[in-house]
């Protein structure tokens, strides 16, 4: 029994029990209706072996929809909990596991995968290419990032949610405070997921590099591939940090070592330092993306060309350098002294620049354009105005001497929710519904997603901008209550409201992919948005090879060119297309490493040995394995060509 | 698959040109990882708490044994890589081996050396300075125990299979694994060993 005890969760409530058996019951509805509707076989094949970018792209889409509603669950809690003083929802170690899970929920299991879900299915769709330069590898990532996000979503059910903030500090993490498994599923899902990021980001890059469509130089590149090369370049650059912290915390923890312990030569703030050396550039991995994606609205809603492509692509360079050189701005008050601090504020700052030459590109862009307001447009519009308050808030906050009073308020809550909400989570909105048709054949219903849009922007100003002034006041972060004499109680319902609000907007987001899988038309054309790009000249849906003959590109608007000046976007004739094979093994490995995973966290060693092992061996295979993939022939591209075009 | 014959058997084609350039970019991710174990060490070096310091510990002769070891073994890839180019499988097969060797003397003296560190009260717990000691020695071993068991592979294959695009490419790309492992050696012994005993 004493080997079970462990499994146990610390601090049990009702909250936790129904989710367990809410949790148990979809498992079971899942496996049964899969051995019902005899689709076991469907999944393997077609999904769960797939190396194609479209479909693990799709399965990044999914995965990031549904951790965008435990993060949101997990926020309502919060919100709910502060909305009056003294409440009593929560007490203050769930209030603890809540935030703590809520924000590397939405960092790293939310905001990222669906950033790569984009990337997976656009970019190489964007450089007229087949498929990513490694496939396999790339399903290998989605499988380890799966599996990293599953592990860190049952600690809550099975011995206890991480409860030292999503920054997870030491000593506070360290085995001394954090006595519970919680700390340990931190450091070893994040690990797992991080790997797969890692691979992303070195197998784009080298996509990018290598497999363009003939013409297309690095400088007529569309704006959102441009963003994911730098984006996987800072991925490459800022993860080994990552793996290297997140080790070393996984050995203070579990082996004994004094990393960042007080007593025997240890120190704290290494861990503080390396996390933001990682941390910082992450802000950008999620943002310059979301910049891309505002890049292709605006510029395909406005009906011009991106205004300075040249800068756009400068200032992308210019932030992804300087996102390595800011990290001391997040404890400014932890005291390194005045010269430091000084640099540090010089840098941040800084980065207003190149961020203020994209938003006037964007304007430029606007300017004088036949602005057509889609719902991706009201996205895209939407964010100039909220996400310029959440950042010039953060030059702000990147002012040294100020921080000392907003350091650890809810002005700096306010802040990142400001640029993360509207930068990343409506470009990520704008890109779902834009690239919707080309991943699944019929549009989303524009008037509910325009009343969406409209209910999760107003909502945001409500849920945050009251932040601003409790924080200013002196309302910190991460409390779990405050008495009414503070006066914090009103902003704090408004900020309920505001969050309650979000809720329905996702909602009616939720309610829109039903609605309009069951009602919207079949029968759209490949290029619905007459937009500019080579994603858009392919059919609908896409078939398994892209593209019949490789495009020939003249311009950075391929497309748009080859509707305006009638370019000849596919010269020459069918030949047989070289594909890569599925496997199973990304899949079958992952899992592996979700018991490997498991058993490291519980410190149960004979499994840990046997699935290390077992991770080596797959590892092997793959080296001895002959593969070099099938060949689809001219006849059969003629046929998926006709039929498509008959659709 | 189409060869092109202008180009080195590891390149010749597009799939193994591009498997090359991905691993320079994994090789930059490396980097990476060791140039932040560097500065936790440069950090932690002098808390040594109640644990011995870098000069009370090291010993040159072993880390002079180990350092030639792997530098003959960079060497001996080096001349495998170019015997491959000329397609001499034989000569090629025997470098390759004659690199696993030296790899493994180096290993075994690296384990040598931190069963001493253990006995002589240097372990992973006794100090921030001793955890990163062997923490970024036993990440760099860990790498060598890792490639030690890929080169094999390669020779085996390469033994099987013969001298093709493929095998050409995977050897390739294991002797920039190989020398990226030596040049991460000559910052240990350069910045952990030698300034740790001046």
């Amino acid at each position: 029994m004493d080997f079970f005890n462990r499994f146990a969760i610390p601090h049990p409530s009702p909250a936790i029990y129904a989710s367990m058996v809410a949790i148990g019951i979809t498992v079971i509805a899942v496996i049964a209706g899969l051995t019902y509707f005899k689709k076991w076989g469907y999944l393997w094949r077609e999904w769960l072996t797939t190396v194609d970018h479209k479909r693990i792209g799709i399965m990044y889409l999914i995965s990031a929809l549904l951790m965008l509603f435990r993060g949101g669950v997990d926020a309502i809690m919060m919100r709910a909990q502060l909305a009056v003083p003294e409440n009593k929802l929560l007490d203050a170690q769930h209030y603890n596991e809540i935030f703590t899970t809520h924000g590397i929920v939405m960092i790293i299991f939310m905001a990222m995968p669906f950033i790569m879900a984009l990337m997976n299915f656009v970019v190489p769709l964007q450089i007229g290419a087949r498929d990513v330069a490694f496939p396999r590898l790339n399903a290998l990532s989605f499988w380890l990032f799966f599996m990293g996000a599953m592990l860190f979503n049952i600690s809550f059910i099975i011995g206890g949610s991480p409860d030292a903030g999503w920054t997870s500090y030491f000593p506070l993490a360290g085995t001394e405070f954090s006595e519970s498994v919680g700390s340990n599923y931190y450091m070893i899902a994040i690990q797992i997921a991080g790997i797969g990021t890692l691979m992303t980001g070195i197998n784009f890059i080298t996509t990018i590099l290598k497999m363009r469509a003939p013409g297309m130089t690095l400088m007529k590149m569309p704006m959102f591939t441009w963003s994911s090369l730098v984006t996987n370049a800072i991925i490459v650059f800022a993860f080994p940090v990552l793996t290297v912290l997140l080790l070393m915390g996984t050995m203070d923890r579990l082996f004994g070592t004094h990393f960042f312990t007080t007593t025997n030569g240890g120190m704290d703030m290494l861990w503080a330092n390396f996390f933001w050396v990682w941390g910082h550039p992450e802000v950008y991995i999620l943002i310059l993306p979301a910049f891309g994606i505002y890049s292709e609205v605006i510029s395909t809603f406005a009906r011009r060309n991106l205004y300075g492509y040249k800068s756009m692509v400068g200032s992308m360079v210019i932030i992804s350098l300087l996102s390595f050189l800011v990290w001391t701005h997040h404890f400014f008050t932890m005291g390194q002294g005045a010269l430091t601090n000084s640099i540090f504020s010089i840098t941040t700052m800084a980065i207003a620049v190149p961020t203020g030459v994209k938003l006037f590109n964007w304007l430029f862009t606007l300017w004088k354009g036949k602005i057509e307001v889609t719902t991706p447009m009201l996205y895209a519009l939407l964010f100039i105005p909220t996400f310029t308050i959440g950042g010039v808030t953060g030059v702000m906050l990147g002012m040294s001497a100020a921080d000392y009073q907003y350091h650890n308020t809810m002005f700096l809550v306010a802040h990142f929710h400001m640029v993360i909400i509207p930068g990343v989570v409506f470009a990520m909105l704008a890109g779902l519904t834009y690239y919707w048709p080309k991943m699944f054949g019929f549009m989303l219903n524009e008037k509910i997603g325009k009343w969406s849009a409209w209910i999760i922007a107003i909502s945001t100003l409500l849920a945050f901008i009251p932040m601003f002034f409790s924080g200013l006041d002196g309302q910190a972060r991460r409390m779990y209550t405050y008495s009414e004499s503070t006066g914090f109680g009103p902003w704090n319902m408004v900020s309920f409201i505001g969050a309650a609000g979000l809720a329905v907007g996702f909602a009616l987001i939720v309610y829109n992919i039903y609605y309009s899988t069951r009602y919207a038309s079949r029968d759209i054309a490949a290029d619905p948005w007459d937009a500019r790009s080579l994603e858009w000249a392919t059919h609908t849906p896409v078939p398994a090879y892209n593209f019949a003959i490789l495009p020939q590109v003249n311009s950075s608007e391929a497309l748009w060119d080859a509707k305006k000046h009638g370019h000849e976007l596919f010269p020459g004739k069918y030949e047989k297309i070289h594909m890569p094979n599925n496997s199973g093994v990304p899949f079958i490995m992952s899992c592996i490493f979700f018991v490997w995973g498991f058993s490291f966290v519980f410190s149960i060693w004979i499994p840990l040995i046997l699935t290390t092992i077992g991770i080596f061996v797959c590892m092997g295979l793959r080296s001895f394995e002959k593969d070099h993939g099938h060949y689809i022939t001219v006849d059969e591209i003629k046929e998926t060509e006709n039929n498509l075009r008959g659709a | 698959m189409k060869i092109d014959n202008s180009l080195p058997l590891e390149y010749s084609t597009e799939e193994n040109s591009n498997k090359i350039l991905g691993f320079w970019i994994f090789l930059g991710a490396e980097i990476m990882l060791f140039a932040t174990l560097f500065s936790a060490y440069f950090t932690l070096v002098d808390r040594t708490g109640t644990g011995p310091t870098g000069a009370e510990i090291f010993e040159i002769a072993p880390v002079l044994i180990e350092t030639i070891l792997l530098l003959t073994s960079s060497f001996t890839i080096g001349l495998g890589i170019h015997a491959m180019r000329l397609g001499n499988k034989k000569a090629m097969l025997t470098f390759f081996t004659i690199t696993l060797l030296l790899g493994l003397g180096f290993l075994s003296f690296e384990i040598f050396e931190f069963v001493h560190y253990v006995h002589i009260g240097a372990g992973l717990q006794t100090s921030a300075f001793t955890a990163i000691l062997l923490t970024t020695l036993g990440t760099h071993g860990a790498h060598v125990t890792f490639g030690l068991f890929w080169g094999l592979f390669i020779i085996l294959q390469v033994k099987k299979r013969g001298l093709t695009p493929e095998t050409a490419n995977k050897s390739f790309i294991f002797s920039l694994y190989w020398h990226f492992l030596d040049v991460v050696w000559i910052f240990i012994f350069s910045f952990v060993y030698l300034k740790g005993m001046m």
